[in-house]
């Protein structure tokens, strides 16, 4: 809370500087903080071919504009701590890579990277800087795994786990008494991930999961039990259909296919995403504004905005650390007293037990954000947004 | 209308009634600035139904005009002699001049992209502007129109006051967590003080000693000594039965006695009654959600605060320290400015 500006810096530094006209300072390993970020060049999760004739259903994008947003955020903060703020990215051609990238990442001094990978490319570059002054942080793998008996200590995790996110909509179930869900699933792993969250968040809030169905794409007539929507919907009093379906190409004919008129929820109608372009709420339209400005015709996803957070992490606490080097910084981001603004309402901090950031829930249609979680009514006896996701004594975390 | 008729009925009274006329005219004249200054009404944006409503409080409240201004009218200032009230217009770039004899839109003034707070300038002549999306204060010539000075600051700032004496523009940003400094003379920013999470709106204690940021996201005010520009304590606020999360300060008023400051604090529901010398917290009163904007009236009697989610504004009996009424007034208000 003191003022940090000591006189004495007051006076090397030229006050025109101070202006935001003014050049920033010239990068100077000793001033600047270095950002790193690492992505794979054919990451399955954004490939093209997730689309039919050109037109792109999914619209999951790559995060790394949140993370310029992010930096281009810090800029004042920069000029006036006399830090400044260098984002550098640097693409895998495969999984392989990636230790060498972060050693080269680290040979220039950065002690961040963010990490755009899928979670066995995650752990492997986590595991290659283990034992370095070297942060990674997670900002598109939702696996609990990560969170779980995989967690790593040197992972934070901005982007929310798939039990945050099942978390959020079961609690709109039950705040709804929508309570008897059927599920669809996908063939993919990440659709089993995601039924293994909805099971779990059933269970927490007082839910029932009354069926699970598997589907294919297809038109086989052969196969109509898992290819026609009406049919896999048939014989279910259950009053939402959760679908699975990562890939998304399923899961957006579901809505008005279904065979009695029941909501849709999970990957199509309403869904749990930690950013949704539609929130207007907490200084959103603003970030919005500034990332539409920048990245243009996109906006900003869950993706872009975790990319953004993590920039914001670093940034406020390189600010707040008071000067320090790597490690005060990295345990004032990781400590009690860090709050980040996430444009989300409530303050944000990463959780001790898994390095999770505890962060609010958007829960949106296509172009909507129909509610937030935690709803209200769902209380926690220290932080409520830790009502979402593994808690301190599930935890299967040991670092 | 009613002179000529007299004048037909006779033409040997004409000059009687002449005179009669002229002092008629006169009285209207000088009284009819006095009652533009003093009609007691309490001005409330609505942000999302782009209307100013005008409640009478002499007449139990009554709302007495929906004013249709430009999309998204936030913060509203009145001009020294209280005949023109100012009002930034987030979605049109705009800041609409409503003339309050008439309750009417007069003109529009053009700023840069999503105006949201401002000040007037002591001298009356010009406004400073935030403009959220741009990062910058714009400095407009009101009789002109014309941008006088661009300061720029850190992303989203928000508040901007002016000191009394025209010395200084503080400015938070809301995104940088910080209170910029600006020297008028200088014409350059000569501090930047860090606050805690999201500082939003300001307000100076009586003798202009202090000033007090509200921080959003971190549920507490920063008090700045304004003679060193030095942080100097933060106030903590914590109403019963609330999560320090919960609560999210924004609104700053001083009463008019200067011996209270009102603090909205937002999502908490509640405005806090806190004594500047001690900095004690004396109360905390129920309103309605999400309460932003706040205003007392001269006597000090009342408080009106504007309750931006359930679209009322709420009015407090001060010496009750209770929420004595609670009146619809649009969607989404945001600001309270009282005429009197």
């Amino acid at each position: 809370m003191n003022r940090f500006w000591p006189a004495f810096l007051f006076l090397l530094w030229p006050a025109s500087a101070v202006l935001g006209t003014a050049p920033p300072p010239a990068a100077n390993p000793s001033t600047s903080v270095r950002i790193g970020y690492i992505d794979l060049q054919n990451d399955p999760r954004y490939r093209t071919d997730n689309s039919y004739t050109g037109i792109v259903f999914h619209t999951l994008g790559r995060p790394y504009p949140g993370a310029q947003l992010g930096v281009q955020d810090a800029q004042m903060i920069g000029r006036v701590i006399g830090r400044q703020f260098i984002l550098e990215r640097k693409s895998a051609a495969a999984a392989a890579d990636l230790p060498a990238l972060a050693k080269a990442l680290i040979a220039e001094g950065d002690h961040f990277i963010i990490a755009d990978l899928p979670a066995p490319a995650l752990l492997k570059l986590a595991d290659a800087v283990r034992g370095q002054p070297v942060l990674v942080m997670n900002v598109s793998a939702p696996d609990d795994s990560l969170r779980g008996a995989d967690c790593r200590r040197n992972i934070v995790h901005l982007i929310p786990s798939e039990s945050m996110l099942t978390d959020a909509l079961v609690q709109y179930l039950v705040a709804k008494n929508w309570k008897d869900i059927l599920a669809l699933q996908g063939p993919a792993k990440e659709d089993a991930g995601e039924i293994a969250a909805l099971q779990r968040s059933a269970r927490k809030f007082g839910a029932t999961v009354d069926a699970v169905r598997p589907f294919v794409l297809g038109a086989d007539p052969r196969h109509r039990d898992e290819n026609n929507v009406a049919l896999m919907t048939a014989n279910s009093d259950a009053d939402v259909i959760f679908v699975a379906d990562s890939g998304g190409e399923f899961a957006r004919y579901v809505p008005f296919e279904t065979h009695s008129p029941r909501p849709v929820v999970g990957d199509a109608g309403l869904t749990p995403l930690a950013w949704h372009w539609a929130w207007y709420e907490n200084g959103a339209p603003q970030l919005q504004h500034r990332f539409e400005k920048l990245a243009s015709p996109r906006r900003m996803n869950a993706g872009t905005w975790a990319a953004w957070a993590a920039v914001k992490a670093v940034t406020q606490s390189v600010m707040r650390a008071g000067g320090g080097g790597f490690s005060e910084v990295e345990q004032f981001m990781l400590g009690d007293k860090i709050n980040i603004d996430g444009a989300k309402g409530k303050p944000m901090s990463f959780r001790p037990w898994d390095h999770q950031l505890r962060q609010p829930i958007l829960l949106a249609t296509a172009d909507a954000v129909i509610a937030e979680a935690p709803l209200p009514q769902y209380l926690h006896q220290t932080n409520d947004l830790d009502t979402l996701g593994y808690d301190a004594p599930e935890s299967a975390c040991h670092f | 209308m009613f002179v000529p008729a007299w004048g037909k009925r006779s033409s040997g009274n004409a000059k009687g009634l002449a005179r009669l006329f002229a002092v008629l005219l006169f009285v209207s004249l000088i009284s009819l600035p006095a009652m533009a200054a003093g009609t007691g009404y309490v001005f409330v944006s609505n942000e999302r139904s782009n209307r100013v409503t005008v409640l009478d409080p002499a007449r139990d409240h009554a709302i007495v005009r929906q004013i249709q201004t430009d999309a998204r009218p936030r913060d509203m200032h009145f001009d020294k002699a209280h005949k023109l009230l100012y009002v930034a217009c987030g979605d049109d770039n705009a800041i609409d001049v409503i003339n309050v004899a008439k309750l009417a839109v007069v003109r529009r003034i053009a700023t840069g992209p999503s105006p949201e707070m401002f000040a007037i300038a002591p001298d009356g002549k010009s406004l400073y502007v935030s403009e959220e999306d741009s990062a910058i204060v714009r400095q407009i010539d009101i009789a002109t129109g014309k941008t006088l000075n661009q300061i720029t600051t850190g992303p989203e700032p928000e508040g901007v006051l002016v000191t009394p004496d025209d010395s200084r523009i503080y400015i938070t940003s809301e995104v940088a967590d910080m209170v910029h400094v600006y020297d008028t003379k200088k014409k350059k920013l000569i501090d930047n003080i860090m606050v805690d999470t999201r500082p939003r709106r300001f307000a100076m204690t009586a003798e202009r000693k202090e000033l007090w940021v509200s921080d959003e996201l971190a549920g507490d005010v920063t008090v700045i000594d304004t003679a060193t520009d030095q942080v100097k304590t933060t106030i903590q606020f914590l109403p019963p039965g609330f999560r320090p999360v919960d609560v999210t300060p924004v609104g700053l008023a001083l009463s008019h006695d200067g011996k209270t400051m009102y603090v909205t604090l937002g999502r908490a529901n509640h405005v806090a009654f806190v004594d500047p010398a001690t900095k004690k917290i004396r109360a905390y009163i129920l309103v309605g959600s999400r309460a932003w904007g706040v205003a007392e009236n001269k006597k000090g009697t009342l408080l009106y605060v504007a309750n931006g989610l359930s679209d009322d504004v709420s009015i407090i009996d001060i010496h009750a320290q209770k929420t004595i009424r609670s009146i619809a007034t649009g969607r989404v208000p945001h600001t309270v400015a009282i005429d009197e």
